[in-house]
Protein backbone atom coordinates (compact mmCIF):
# COMPACT_ATOMS: atom_id res chain seq x y z
CA UNK A 1 0.00 0.00 0.00
CA UNK A 2 3.09 2.31 1.13
CA UNK A 3 4.98 1.37 -2.45
CA UNK A 4 1.53 2.65 -4.16
CA UNK A 5 1.10 5.36 -2.31
CA UNK A 6 4.98 6.24 -3.31
CA UNK A 7 4.44 5.50 -6.84
CA UNK A 8 0.95 7.87 -6.92
CA UNK A 9 2.74 10.50 -5.49
CA UNK A 10 5.89 10.50 -7.58
CA UNK A 11 3.84 9.93 -10.71
CA UNK A 12 1.79 12.83 -9.53
CA UNK A 13 4.73 15.16 -9.11
CA UNK A 14 6.01 14.41 -12.71
CA UNK A 15 3.52 15.26 -14.51
CA UNK A 16 3.10 18.80 -12.17
CA UNK A 17 6.65 19.33 -13.10
CA UNK A 18 6.15 18.33 -16.87
CA UNK A 19 3.08 21.20 -16.91
CA UNK A 20 4.80 23.83 -15.19
CA UNK A 21 7.73 23.29 -17.86
CA UNK A 22 5.55 23.01 -20.66
CA UNK A 23 3.73 26.42 -19.28
CA UNK A 24 7.28 28.00 -18.93
CA UNK A 25 8.34 26.94 -22.19
CA UNK A 26 4.41 28.36 -23.65
CA UNK A 27 5.34 32.06 -21.53
CA UNK A 28 8.73 31.81 -22.61
CA UNK A 29 7.51 31.32 -26.54
CA UNK A 30 4.98 33.84 -26.50
CA UNK A 31 7.12 36.29 -25.17
CA UNK A 32 9.31 36.06 -28.31
CA UNK A 33 6.21 37.63 -29.88
CA UNK A 34 5.45 40.77 -27.13
CA UNK A 35 6.95 43.53 -26.50
CA UNK A 36 9.45 44.99 -24.77
CA UNK A 37 11.65 43.32 -27.61
CA UNK A 38 15.71 43.69 -25.62
CA UNK A 39 18.31 43.03 -28.22
CA UNK A 40 21.06 43.05 -25.76
CA UNK A 41 20.05 40.80 -23.69
CA UNK A 42 19.25 38.04 -26.75
CA UNK A 43 22.76 39.45 -28.05
CA UNK A 44 24.12 38.29 -24.76
CA UNK A 45 22.86 34.87 -24.74
CA UNK A 46 24.06 34.37 -28.38
CA UNK A 47 27.29 35.07 -27.58
CA UNK A 48 27.27 32.33 -24.52
CA UNK A 49 25.15 29.70 -26.57
CA UNK A 50 26.87 30.18 -29.48
CA UNK A 51 30.85 31.82 -29.36
CA UNK A 52 31.76 30.10 -26.05
CA UNK A 53 30.26 26.68 -27.68
CA UNK A 54 32.28 27.11 -30.89
CA UNK A 55 35.46 25.14 -30.01
CA UNK A 56 34.29 23.04 -27.87
CA UNK A 57 31.67 21.56 -30.29
CA UNK A 58 33.59 21.85 -33.41
CA UNK A 59 36.82 19.61 -31.57
CA UNK A 60 34.50 16.84 -30.64
CA UNK A 61 33.10 17.02 -34.34
CA UNK A 62 36.64 16.77 -35.71
CA UNK A 63 37.30 13.26 -34.07
CA UNK A 64 33.80 11.91 -34.14
CA UNK A 65 34.38 12.40 -38.03
CA UNK A 66 37.53 11.16 -37.56
CA UNK A 67 36.47 8.17 -35.73
CA UNK A 68 33.54 7.45 -37.98
CA UNK A 69 35.98 7.32 -40.94
CA UNK A 70 38.11 4.93 -39.21
CA UNK A 71 35.35 2.63 -38.38
CA UNK A 72 33.37 3.41 -41.78
CA UNK A 73 36.58 2.09 -43.64
CA UNK A 74 36.89 -0.98 -41.32
CA UNK A 75 33.02 -2.06 -42.22
CA UNK A 76 32.96 -1.02 -45.93
CA UNK A 77 36.51 -2.88 -46.38
CA UNK A 78 34.87 -6.13 -46.05
CA UNK A 79 32.83 -5.61 -49.22
CA UNK A 80 35.63 -3.59 -51.17
CA UNK A 81 33.81 -0.22 -51.22
CA UNK A 82 35.75 1.74 -48.80
CA UNK A 83 35.94 4.22 -51.14
CA UNK A 84 32.51 5.12 -50.36
CA UNK A 85 34.12 6.37 -47.23
CA UNK A 86 32.88 10.27 -47.63
CA UNK A 87 29.53 9.33 -48.35
CA UNK A 88 28.43 7.41 -45.41
CA UNK A 89 30.02 9.51 -43.19
CA UNK A 90 28.92 12.89 -44.16
CA UNK A 91 25.26 11.06 -44.18
CA UNK A 92 25.44 9.85 -40.27
CA UNK A 93 26.89 12.97 -39.32
CA UNK A 94 24.56 15.53 -41.12
CA UNK A 95 21.21 13.34 -40.23
CA UNK A 96 22.60 12.23 -36.80
CA UNK A 97 25.36 13.03 -35.18
CA UNK A 98 26.23 16.38 -36.01
CA UNK A 99 22.90 17.25 -34.37
CA UNK A 100 22.40 15.06 -31.28
CA UNK A 101 26.06 15.62 -30.85
CA UNK A 102 26.50 19.31 -30.81
CA UNK A 103 23.03 19.45 -28.78
CA UNK A 104 24.37 17.36 -25.94
CA UNK A 105 27.72 18.96 -26.15
CA UNK A 106 25.74 22.68 -25.56
CA UNK A 107 23.12 21.19 -23.08
CA UNK A 108 25.92 20.11 -20.70
CA UNK A 109 27.66 23.35 -20.91
CA UNK A 110 24.79 25.79 -21.51
CA UNK A 111 22.06 24.39 -19.34
CA UNK A 112 24.17 23.40 -16.21
CA UNK A 113 25.06 27.19 -16.26
CA UNK A 114 21.48 28.39 -16.80
CA UNK A 115 20.36 26.78 -14.30
CA UNK A 116 23.27 27.57 -11.65
CA UNK A 117 22.93 31.12 -12.55
CA UNK A 118 19.07 30.84 -12.57
CA UNK A 119 18.90 28.46 -9.15
CA UNK A 120 22.00 31.35 -7.76
CA UNK A 121 19.65 33.81 -8.64
CA UNK A 122 16.62 32.10 -7.00
CA UNK A 123 18.18 31.22 -3.48
CA UNK A 124 19.58 34.74 -3.36
CA UNK A 125 15.93 35.94 -3.62
CA UNK A 126 17.08 38.20 -7.16
CA UNK A 127 14.68 36.00 -9.30
CA UNK A 128 12.26 37.40 -6.30
CA UNK A 129 13.52 41.30 -6.90
CA UNK A 130 13.36 41.32 -9.97
CA UNK A 131 9.50 40.34 -9.71
CA UNK A 132 9.21 43.38 -7.03
CA UNK A 133 10.46 46.00 -9.27
CA UNK A 134 8.07 45.23 -11.98
CA UNK A 135 10.24 42.91 -14.21
CA UNK A 136 9.25 39.73 -15.12
CA UNK A 137 12.35 36.64 -14.99
CA UNK A 138 10.26 35.07 -17.94
CA UNK A 139 10.64 37.52 -20.32
CA UNK A 140 14.07 39.10 -19.01
CA UNK A 141 15.78 35.49 -18.57
CA UNK A 142 13.55 32.68 -20.21
CA UNK A 143 12.99 34.24 -23.76
CA UNK A 144 16.33 35.86 -24.78
CA UNK A 145 17.80 31.72 -23.81
CA UNK A 146 15.00 30.78 -25.77
CA UNK A 147 16.03 32.56 -29.09
CA UNK A 148 19.20 32.56 -28.73
CA UNK A 149 19.32 28.81 -28.49
CA UNK A 150 16.69 28.74 -31.54
CA UNK A 151 19.52 30.36 -33.36
CA UNK A 152 22.44 29.15 -32.26
CA UNK A 153 22.05 25.60 -32.54
CA UNK A 154 21.63 25.24 -35.97
CA UNK A 155 24.43 27.29 -36.84
CA UNK A 156 26.53 25.05 -34.20
CA UNK A 157 25.55 22.11 -35.91
CA UNK A 158 26.42 23.57 -39.27
CA UNK A 159 29.67 24.37 -38.59
CA UNK A 160 29.77 20.75 -36.69
CA UNK A 161 28.98 18.84 -40.11
CA UNK A 162 31.20 20.68 -42.03
CA UNK A 163 34.44 19.88 -39.13
CA UNK A 164 33.14 16.22 -38.75
CA UNK A 165 33.02 15.62 -42.51
CA UNK A 166 36.78 17.62 -42.53
CA UNK A 167 38.01 15.13 -40.23
CA UNK A 168 36.54 12.32 -42.45
CA UNK A 169 38.44 13.76 -44.94
CA UNK A 170 41.82 13.44 -43.15
CA UNK A 171 41.69 9.98 -42.46
CA UNK A 172 40.54 8.74 -45.86
CA UNK A 173 43.42 10.56 -47.30
CA UNK A 174 45.94 9.09 -44.99
CA UNK A 175 44.26 5.86 -44.42
CA UNK A 176 43.23 5.06 -47.75
CA UNK A 177 45.43 7.65 -49.82
CA UNK A 178 42.02 8.57 -51.55
CA UNK A 179 41.95 11.68 -53.47
CA UNK A 180 40.06 15.07 -51.57
CA UNK A 181 38.33 16.42 -54.55
CA UNK A 182 37.10 12.31 -54.68
CA UNK A 183 36.22 12.44 -51.14
CA UNK A 184 34.17 16.02 -51.44
CA UNK A 185 32.78 14.59 -54.53
CA UNK A 186 31.25 11.80 -52.85
CA UNK A 187 29.95 13.69 -49.95
CA UNK A 188 28.31 16.36 -52.36
CA UNK A 189 26.43 13.38 -54.05
CA UNK A 190 25.62 11.64 -51.33
CA UNK A 191 23.99 14.60 -49.01
CA UNK A 192 20.76 16.74 -50.32
CA UNK A 193 19.52 19.32 -48.88
CA UNK A 194 16.43 17.54 -47.11
CA UNK A 195 19.09 15.51 -45.21
CA UNK A 196 20.66 18.94 -44.23
CA UNK A 197 17.28 19.98 -43.39
CA UNK A 198 16.29 17.16 -41.09
CA UNK A 199 19.19 17.19 -39.27
CA UNK A 200 19.51 21.17 -38.60
CA UNK A 201 16.01 21.47 -38.50
CA UNK A 202 15.97 18.97 -35.13
CA UNK A 203 18.30 21.72 -33.48
CA UNK A 204 15.65 24.21 -33.41
CA UNK A 205 13.62 21.90 -30.96
CA UNK A 206 16.90 20.46 -29.23
CA UNK A 207 17.33 24.13 -28.62
CA UNK A 208 14.25 25.35 -26.95
CA UNK A 209 14.56 21.82 -24.75
CA UNK A 210 18.26 23.25 -23.42
CA UNK A 211 17.02 27.03 -22.80
CA UNK A 212 13.71 25.79 -21.20
CA UNK A 213 14.63 22.69 -18.74
CA UNK A 214 17.80 24.76 -17.40
CA UNK A 215 15.47 27.78 -16.98
CA UNK A 216 12.99 25.44 -15.30
CA UNK A 217 15.50 23.44 -13.37
CA UNK A 218 17.23 27.37 -12.15
CA UNK A 219 13.75 28.74 -11.29
CA UNK A 220 12.89 25.52 -8.97
CA UNK A 221 15.60 25.99 -6.80
CA UNK A 222 15.74 25.48 -3.55
CA UNK A 223 17.86 24.53 -0.57
CA UNK A 224 20.95 27.33 -0.72
CA UNK A 225 24.02 26.32 -2.71
CA UNK A 226 23.50 22.63 -2.30
CA UNK A 227 20.13 23.46 -4.11
CA UNK A 228 21.60 25.01 -7.12
CA UNK A 229 24.39 22.04 -7.88
CA UNK A 230 21.81 19.85 -7.41
CA UNK A 231 19.49 21.68 -10.21
CA UNK A 232 22.58 21.72 -12.42
CA UNK A 233 23.11 18.07 -12.22
CA UNK A 234 19.66 17.11 -13.24
CA UNK A 235 19.72 19.46 -15.40
CA UNK A 236 22.14 18.03 -17.38
CA UNK A 237 20.62 14.33 -17.03
CA UNK A 238 17.07 16.00 -18.07
CA UNK A 239 18.51 17.81 -21.37
CA UNK A 240 20.44 14.63 -22.59
CA UNK A 241 17.50 12.09 -21.68
CA UNK A 242 15.22 14.20 -23.63
CA UNK A 243 17.18 14.96 -26.32
CA UNK A 244 17.83 11.78 -27.44
CA UNK A 245 13.84 10.67 -26.92
CA UNK A 246 12.78 13.83 -28.50
CA UNK A 247 15.78 13.00 -31.52
CA UNK A 248 13.75 9.94 -32.31
CA UNK A 249 10.19 11.50 -32.66
CA UNK A 250 11.61 14.34 -34.34
CA UNK A 251 13.65 11.81 -36.83
CA UNK A 252 10.45 10.12 -37.64
CA UNK A 253 8.44 13.21 -38.17
CA UNK A 254 11.18 14.81 -40.71
CA UNK A 255 11.28 11.37 -42.63
CA UNK A 256 7.75 12.23 -43.16
CA UNK A 257 8.03 15.43 -44.00
CA UNK A 258 11.09 15.64 -46.04
CA UNK B 1 -8.97 59.58 10.65
CA UNK B 2 -6.27 57.82 8.91
CA UNK B 3 -6.70 55.96 5.95
CA UNK B 4 -5.91 52.16 5.80
CA UNK B 5 -4.27 51.63 2.67
CA UNK B 6 -2.80 47.82 3.69
CA UNK B 7 -5.60 45.38 5.16
CA UNK B 8 -4.92 41.60 5.68
CA UNK B 9 -8.36 39.87 5.87
CA UNK B 10 -8.85 36.31 6.63
CA UNK B 11 -5.47 35.51 5.39
CA UNK B 12 -4.76 31.48 5.31
CA UNK B 13 -0.82 30.00 4.34
CA UNK B 14 0.49 26.57 3.86
CA UNK B 15 3.52 25.75 2.68
CA UNK B 16 3.68 21.28 2.25
CA UNK B 17 1.17 21.19 4.33
CA UNK B 18 2.59 23.08 7.30
CA UNK B 19 0.12 25.96 7.83
CA UNK B 20 2.22 29.10 7.95
CA UNK B 21 -0.73 31.95 8.50
CA UNK B 22 -3.72 30.76 10.28
CA UNK B 23 -6.14 33.71 9.39
CA UNK B 24 -4.24 36.87 9.24
CA UNK B 25 -6.18 40.06 10.26
CA UNK B 26 -4.25 43.00 10.12
CA UNK B 27 -5.00 47.27 9.03
CA UNK B 28 -2.22 49.44 8.13
CA UNK B 29 -2.90 53.28 8.09
CA UNK B 30 -0.93 55.83 5.94
CA UNK B 31 2.31 57.40 6.98
CA UNK B 32 2.88 54.60 9.49
CA UNK B 33 5.89 52.52 10.19
CA UNK B 34 4.46 48.94 11.48
CA UNK B 35 6.87 46.81 12.27
CA UNK B 36 5.91 43.17 12.32
CA UNK B 37 7.58 40.71 15.29
CA UNK B 38 7.38 37.33 15.76
CA UNK B 39 9.86 34.16 15.95
CA UNK B 40 11.66 32.73 13.02
CA UNK B 41 9.18 30.43 10.65
CA UNK B 42 6.79 32.18 11.76
CA UNK B 43 5.61 33.72 8.21
CA UNK B 44 6.33 37.20 8.72
CA UNK B 45 8.59 37.32 5.22
CA UNK B 46 5.79 35.55 3.71
CA UNK B 47 3.54 38.14 4.60
CA UNK B 48 5.39 40.72 3.20
CA UNK B 49 5.81 38.75 0.16
CA UNK B 50 1.84 38.09 0.10
CA UNK B 51 1.58 41.71 -0.01
CA UNK B 52 3.04 42.72 -3.42
CA UNK B 53 2.00 39.29 -4.96
CA UNK B 54 5.17 37.13 -4.69
CA UNK B 55 3.61 34.57 -3.14
CA UNK B 56 -0.33 34.17 -3.08
CA UNK B 57 -2.18 33.03 -0.13
CA UNK B 58 -4.33 29.87 -0.21
CA UNK B 59 -7.83 31.94 1.01
CA UNK B 60 -8.27 35.64 2.45
CA UNK B 61 -7.80 38.91 0.56
CA UNK B 62 -4.97 41.76 0.84
CA UNK B 63 -5.98 44.80 -0.10
CA UNK B 64 -3.22 47.31 -0.88
CA UNK B 65 -3.75 50.87 -2.02
CA UNK B 66 -7.52 49.86 -2.91
CA UNK B 67 -6.55 47.24 -5.08
CA UNK B 68 -6.99 43.65 -4.25
CA UNK B 69 -4.01 41.51 -4.58
CA UNK B 70 -5.51 38.06 -4.68
CA UNK B 71 -7.52 38.92 -7.51
CA UNK B 72 -4.82 40.38 -9.62
CA UNK B 73 -2.91 38.98 -12.26
CA UNK B 74 0.58 39.27 -13.07
CA UNK B 75 -0.06 42.23 -15.18
CA UNK B 76 -1.22 44.29 -12.80
CA UNK B 77 0.57 43.04 -10.07
CA UNK B 78 3.77 44.89 -12.08
CA UNK B 79 1.97 48.15 -11.97
CA UNK B 80 1.02 47.85 -8.27
CA UNK B 81 4.75 47.23 -7.15
CA UNK B 82 5.63 50.67 -8.99
CA UNK B 83 3.89 51.77 -5.64
CA UNK B 84 5.49 49.23 -3.32
CA UNK B 85 9.55 49.27 -2.99
CA UNK B 86 11.13 46.26 -1.11
CA UNK B 87 14.11 45.98 0.73
CA UNK B 88 15.15 42.30 0.78
CA UNK B 89 16.78 40.34 3.72
CA UNK B 90 20.18 40.30 1.68
CA UNK B 91 19.27 43.03 -0.36
CA UNK B 92 19.00 40.84 -3.30
CA UNK B 93 21.06 42.99 -5.21
CA UNK B 94 21.79 41.33 -9.34
CA UNK B 95 24.96 41.12 -9.04
CA UNK B 96 26.06 40.71 -12.60
CA UNK B 97 25.08 44.41 -12.24
CA UNK B 98 26.59 47.84 -11.03
CA UNK B 99 25.77 50.02 -8.40
CA UNK B 100 23.98 52.29 -10.83
CA UNK B 101 22.21 50.01 -13.16
CA UNK B 102 20.95 47.97 -10.06
CA UNK B 103 18.96 51.24 -9.02
CA UNK B 104 18.66 52.06 -12.33
CA UNK B 105 16.41 48.55 -12.98
CA UNK B 106 13.26 49.79 -11.71
CA UNK B 107 12.81 52.96 -12.97
CA UNK B 108 13.80 51.39 -16.26
CA UNK B 109 11.41 49.52 -15.89
CA UNK B 110 8.59 51.35 -14.68
CA UNK B 111 9.18 55.25 -15.27
CA UNK B 112 9.97 56.24 -19.34
CA UNK B 113 12.71 58.70 -17.92
CA UNK B 114 15.52 59.50 -20.43
CA UNK B 115 18.69 58.68 -19.79
CA UNK B 116 20.18 61.97 -17.93
CA UNK B 117 17.00 61.72 -15.93
CA UNK B 118 17.90 58.39 -14.36
CA UNK B 119 21.23 59.05 -14.02
CA UNK B 120 20.17 62.27 -11.86
CA UNK B 121 17.67 60.13 -9.53
CA UNK B 122 19.92 57.50 -9.15
CA UNK B 123 22.70 60.26 -7.77
CA UNK B 124 20.06 61.60 -5.44
CA UNK B 125 19.04 58.33 -3.80
CA UNK B 126 22.33 57.00 -3.29
CA UNK B 127 22.44 60.56 -1.82
CA UNK B 128 20.08 60.21 0.74
CA UNK B 129 21.02 56.40 1.80
CA UNK B 130 24.40 58.27 2.22
CA UNK B 131 26.30 56.50 -0.37
CA UNK B 132 27.05 59.04 -2.67
CA UNK B 133 30.06 58.26 -5.76
CA UNK B 134 29.94 54.63 -6.05
CA UNK B 135 27.75 53.66 -8.66
CA UNK B 136 30.02 52.01 -11.00
CA UNK B 137 31.01 49.28 -7.82
CA UNK B 138 29.80 45.70 -8.51
CA UNK B 139 27.66 44.97 -5.47
CA UNK B 140 29.96 42.10 -4.35
CA UNK B 141 32.65 44.70 -3.97
CA UNK B 142 30.10 46.23 -1.41
CA UNK B 143 30.04 45.57 2.43
CA UNK B 144 26.82 43.92 4.16
CA UNK B 145 25.83 47.49 5.48
CA UNK B 146 26.13 49.28 1.61
CA UNK B 147 24.75 46.21 0.33
CA UNK B 148 21.38 46.70 2.19
CA UNK B 149 21.68 50.44 1.67
CA UNK B 150 22.06 50.27 -1.55
CA UNK B 151 19.39 47.63 -1.52
CA UNK B 152 16.94 50.62 -0.14
CA UNK B 153 18.20 52.92 -2.82
CA UNK B 154 16.69 50.73 -5.16
CA UNK B 155 13.57 50.47 -3.53
CA UNK B 156 12.95 53.49 -3.37
CA UNK B 157 14.00 54.75 -6.90
CA UNK B 158 10.64 54.91 -8.38
CA UNK B 159 9.40 57.01 -4.91
CA UNK B 160 7.30 54.53 -3.54
CA UNK B 161 3.85 54.91 -1.69
CA UNK B 162 4.88 51.82 0.71
CA UNK B 163 8.39 50.45 1.48
CA UNK B 164 8.83 47.06 2.57
CA UNK B 165 12.06 46.43 5.14
CA UNK B 166 12.57 42.39 5.55
CA UNK B 167 15.34 42.00 8.07
CA UNK B 168 16.74 46.07 7.57
CA UNK B 169 19.54 45.59 10.41
CA UNK B 170 19.76 41.78 10.35
CA UNK B 171 23.74 40.97 10.69
CA UNK B 172 24.96 44.41 10.65
CA UNK B 173 26.89 46.26 13.17
CA UNK B 174 25.57 48.40 15.93
CA UNK B 175 26.75 51.84 14.59
CA UNK B 176 25.25 50.83 11.06
CA UNK B 177 22.39 49.04 12.09
CA UNK B 178 21.15 52.56 13.82
CA UNK B 179 22.55 54.35 10.76
CA UNK B 180 19.67 52.45 8.88
CA UNK B 181 16.83 52.61 11.28
CA UNK B 182 17.52 56.38 11.10
CA UNK B 183 17.18 55.64 7.20
CA UNK B 184 13.78 54.54 8.16
CA UNK B 185 12.42 57.04 9.75
CA UNK B 186 13.83 59.51 7.62
CA UNK B 187 12.56 57.98 4.66
CA UNK B 188 9.11 58.35 6.20
CA UNK B 189 9.64 61.87 7.42
CA UNK B 190 10.91 63.32 4.19
CA UNK B 191 8.99 61.15 1.72
CA UNK B 192 5.80 60.59 3.43
CA UNK B 193 5.88 56.71 2.69
CA UNK B 194 3.87 54.01 4.73
CA UNK B 195 6.47 51.52 6.24
CA UNK B 196 6.18 47.63 7.15
CA UNK B 197 9.39 46.74 8.95
CA UNK B 198 10.07 42.89 9.42
CA UNK B 199 12.51 42.14 12.14
CA UNK B 200 13.72 40.52 15.33
CA UNK B 201 15.57 43.49 16.07
CA UNK B 202 14.05 44.79 19.45
CA UNK B 203 16.40 47.65 19.47
CA UNK B 204 15.09 48.95 15.66
CA UNK B 205 11.43 47.81 16.84
CA UNK B 206 11.48 50.30 19.69
CA UNK B 207 13.10 53.44 17.25
CA UNK B 208 11.51 53.16 14.52
CA UNK B 209 8.00 52.08 14.66
CA UNK B 210 4.68 53.93 15.14
CA UNK B 211 3.03 50.60 16.03
CA UNK B 212 4.00 47.14 16.39
CA UNK B 213 1.95 43.60 15.51
CA UNK B 214 3.28 40.39 16.76
CA UNK B 215 2.85 37.23 14.96
CA UNK B 216 2.26 33.93 16.61
CA UNK B 217 1.32 30.36 15.79
CA UNK B 218 0.11 32.11 12.12
CA UNK B 219 -2.18 34.72 13.99
CA UNK B 220 -1.57 38.29 15.19
CA UNK B 221 -1.87 38.01 18.05
CA UNK B 222 -1.59 41.74 19.10
CA UNK B 223 -1.18 45.59 17.80
CA UNK B 224 -0.29 48.66 19.66
CA UNK B 225 2.79 50.70 20.40
CA UNK B 226 6.06 49.70 22.15
CA UNK B 227 4.70 50.62 25.74
CA UNK B 228 1.31 48.92 24.91
CA UNK B 229 3.10 45.53 24.20
CA UNK B 230 5.50 45.61 26.77
CA UNK B 231 2.36 46.51 29.52
CA UNK B 232 0.40 43.62 27.01
CA UNK B 233 -1.84 41.08 28.93
CA UNK B 234 -0.89 38.25 26.81
CA UNK B 235 2.25 36.89 28.37
CA UNK B 236 3.83 35.51 24.97
CA UNK B 237 3.80 39.12 23.58
CA UNK B 238 5.42 40.55 27.03
CA UNK B 239 8.22 37.55 27.00
CA UNK B 240 8.94 38.47 23.64
CA UNK B 241 9.29 42.24 23.87
CA UNK B 242 11.81 41.56 27.31
CA UNK B 243 13.78 38.56 25.37
CA UNK B 244 12.14 35.63 27.30
CA UNK B 245 11.43 33.39 24.96
CA UNK B 246 14.59 32.02 22.77
CA UNK B 247 14.07 31.28 19.05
Amino acid sequence: MNILLSIDVAVKKFVLSVGQATLLAIKGFTGIFLPPFNLKLVLREIDNFGAGSLLLVDLIALFTGMVMALQTIYGLSMYGAEIYVGGVVSLSLVRELGPVMASIMVGARVGSGIAAEIGSMQVTEQIDAMRALGASPVKKLVTPKIIAAMITLPLLTVTANIVGIFGGMIIALFELDIDSTFYINSVLNTITVSDLLSGVGKTVFFGIIIAVVGCYFGLKTTGGTTGVGRSTTITVVTISILILISDFFLTKLFLILF
Amino acid sequence: MSKVIIEFKDVYKSFNGILVHKGINLSIVEGEIMSLLGSSGSGKSVLLKELIGLVMPDSGDIIVLGNTVTQMNEESLIELREHVGMLFQGAALFDSLTVFENIAYPLREHLKLTEKEIRERVAEKLHLVGLGGIENKMSNELSGGMRKRVGLARAIATDPDIILYDEPTTGLDPITAQRINELIIDLQKKLGVTSVVVTHDLHCVKTVSNRIAMLYEGKIVAVGTWNELITSDIQVVRDFISGNICE
